[in-house]
């Protein structure tokens, strides 16, 4: 019962800090340009709190969340385009590429609540498709993997394809005001970073709720032994959609709250390339980890703008030497490092057996 | 769960079950009716067909033919589904969750007792059928180890625990002595004769001690096909079994 509570707590004070780190620190130190680009990265962080349920605790290799992230993103981006655009306006590359008249399938957008619902429910409903789809038929593993990798090459390709109306490569820009907030105004830049951060903290604190509830059991027994858990009488597959479900919404809202914060999205931020880098994010901070995957989404963001600021030809390479020695080293994640410190420098218990696999 | 659960009144009914491995017959037109009260073995050389028939009655693998249980036919139901109409087994090897306590591993199997919307809580207390499922199988000291440093013997009682706790009627329990010493065999017996009073239990053995000690009713599979079925006497008095299963046993049983 010691241990317990003791590990209980753990989770919760790493939650705190990180809370403190970015609604009441960042937010005094860092320059508006800097915080604003704090904030793209809460918004990986966002989809990475996702991609540690459906992959590192549901065991789901999701390649392709850029799917999710671009739904939300494209469904912010439709509503900010109609705003900038004005009431019984109409987007200006529709006047460019289209008759100029608005699709009917874009008239909901103008509407701020429609375009909440609409961040929420079409990525649950696809991805409950999806899922019953690919896990009542027992894919799993690689396939699943390609699966959701091709779906996003399948997305991306849309989009810049359908000119008429995505805005095809270039996108959705120009992009002025958030729910009546100008987005050039640094005041309103803080507002939707600090909204941003706080979405963050949420999600962790619903991942922490999860993980310590008995789905969050199951899901792990799932992954582990997912014949076994059959004969407990549960349908893994049901287990796998919820989780699957859970992370789509979670790439969405990301996405969503990444369009004002960027003013802009386009394919090349939701496609094949951004969903790997989602998942670089979180292998990095330790995927079955409650914090690592938020922690390893920030530092990617963070090592992709530093590094291409100071090294723009080289970066990836240094990106990519430090996820292989990451991934040789600490397989488990930068996370696990955590209380394997803390382990070593408070008792010299034996260290207890953990993550011992189920036949 | 609508029929009684009264003693005696509850049953499995196979007919003509036949499992098809391309071409191969694994079960061949099995005929059984196993009753709620008694504990039956099925016995039979390896490659008999004594773990395809439980893997095809708890949906592990196709089968054609009828199992019959509180009018539903187990074969045209998928595996978690059986669990849910009360059918529950074990397999040769334990495969309890190594990682969780024990009174997780109980927990986990509780499903039938909890609507859906209740998982996205933590467990607060530990629930009826899981602390009387704990007692039941004798393992209330060990509750808060990781199952995956129990003995062997207390593994696969955790799983007869889990089925409890699961709230199967029917239990299938493949091969579940083996390894045990003579101790936690006597123990497992004893076990076995407590919850089979309002239970259908049905254990695959190879042991003939532990079947002579424990068994009801004896059921003889040879080739996919049942041989003979009966009392411990009646099947050892019955030549054929002599031929094709005891014979072959008779040099090893006489060492024990």
């Amino acid at each position: 019962m010691k241990r317990l509570s003791l590990k209980g707590l753990m989770p919760i004070a790493g939650i705190i800090a990180l809370a403190l780190l970015l609604l009441v620190v960042a937010p005094s130190v860092l320059s508006t340009f800097r915080l604003n680009n704090l904030g793209k990265y809460c918004c990986y962080a966002i989809a990475a709190v996702g991609i540690g349920i459906a992959w590192g605790r549901g065991g789901m290799l999701v390649l392709g969340q850029g799917l999710f992230f671009g739904i939300g993103a494209y469904a912010m981006g439709m509503h900010l385009k109609l705003e900038a655009a004005g009431p019984e306006g109409v987007p200006d590359f529709m006047l460019n590429f289209g008759g100029g008249v608005l699709p009917a399938w874009w008239e909901p957008f103008r509407s701020g609540a429609f375009t909440i619902v609409a961040i929420v429910v079409v990525p649950a409903i696809v991805a409950a498709l999806l899922g019953l789809a690919v896990f009542k038929r027992r894919i799993k593993g690689a396939y699943f993997a390609i699966l959701s990798q091709a779906l996003t090459v399948a997305f991306a390709a849309l989009l810049v394809s359908q000119i008429k109306y995505t805005g095809g490569q270039t996108g959705l820009n120009s992009l002025t005001s958030f729910f009546g907030y100008n987005l050039y105004d640094p005041v309103n830049k803080k507002m939707i970073y600090s909204i941003t951060a706080t979405i963050l903290v949420v999600m962790l604190l619903v991942a922490y709720q999860l993980y310590r509830s008995r789905f969050g059991e199951l899901l792990v027994a799932t992954r582990d032994a997912e014949e076994r858990v059959r004969f407990l009488g549960y349908d893994p597959a049901n287990i796998k959609v919820v989780a699957f479900v859970i992370a789509a919404i979670m790439a969405s809202i990301g996405g969503a709250m990444f369009v004002p914060m960027a003013g802009l999205i386009n394919p090349r931020e939701v496609n094949a390339l951004a969903s790997i880098m989602l998942i670089a994010g979180v292998a990095l901070g330790g995927r079955a980890t409650l914090l690592g995957p938020a922690i390893g989404a920030l530092a990617v963001g963070f090592g992709r703008t530093y590094l291409s600021e100071s090294f723009p030809d080289q970066w990836t390479y240094f990106l990519g030497a430090l996820f292989v020695v990451v991934i040789l080293l600490i397989p488990n994640g930068l996370a696990s490092l955590v209380p394997r410190i803390w382990r070593s420098l408070t008792t010299r218990q034996p260290a207890a057996r953990k993550r011992v696999k189920t036949a | 769960m609508t029929t009684p659960d009264k003693l005696g009144l509850d049953y499995l009914e196979v007919q003509g079950l036949s499992v098809d491995f391309d071409g191969f017959k694994a079960v061949d037109g099995v005929d059984l009716t196993l009753l709620q009260g008694r504990v039956h073995f099925l016995i039979g050389p390896n490659g008999a067909g004594k773990t395809t028939l439980v893997d095809a009655l708890t949906g592990l693998v196709k089968a054609t033919g009828l199992a019959k249980y509180r009018n539903q036919d187990l074969l045209s139901l998928k595996s978690h589904q059986i669990v849910r109409a009360g059918v529950g087994r074990t397999f040769q090897t334990a495969t309890v969750f190594e990682e969780l306590t024990v009174l997780q591993n109980l927990d986990i199997a509780g499903g039938v007792h909890r609507k859906a919307w209740t998982m996205a809580f933590p467990r607060r207390k530990v629930p009826a059928y899981v602390s009387d499922a704990l007692e039941r199988v004798g393992l209330t000291d060990v509750r808060d180890r990781p199952a995956g440093v129990l003995a062997h013997g207390q593994k696969q009682w955790l799983e007869i625990g889990m089925l409890l706790v699961q709230d199967a009627k029917v239990m299938f329990l493949d091969e579940t002595v083996a390894g045990m010493s003579a101790e936690e065999r006597e123990e497992t017996g004893e076990l076995l004769k407590r919850i089979g009073e309002d239970r259908t239990i049905v254990v695959i053995e190879h042991d003939m001690d532990f079947v002579r000690t424990y068994a009801d009713i004896v059921t003889v599979m040879h080739a996919g096909k049942v041989l003979t079925e009966g009392t411990v006497a009646e099947i050892q008095a019955n030549e054929k079994v002599q031929e094709v299963y005891l014979g072959r046993t008779v040099e090893g049983a006489a060492h024990a």
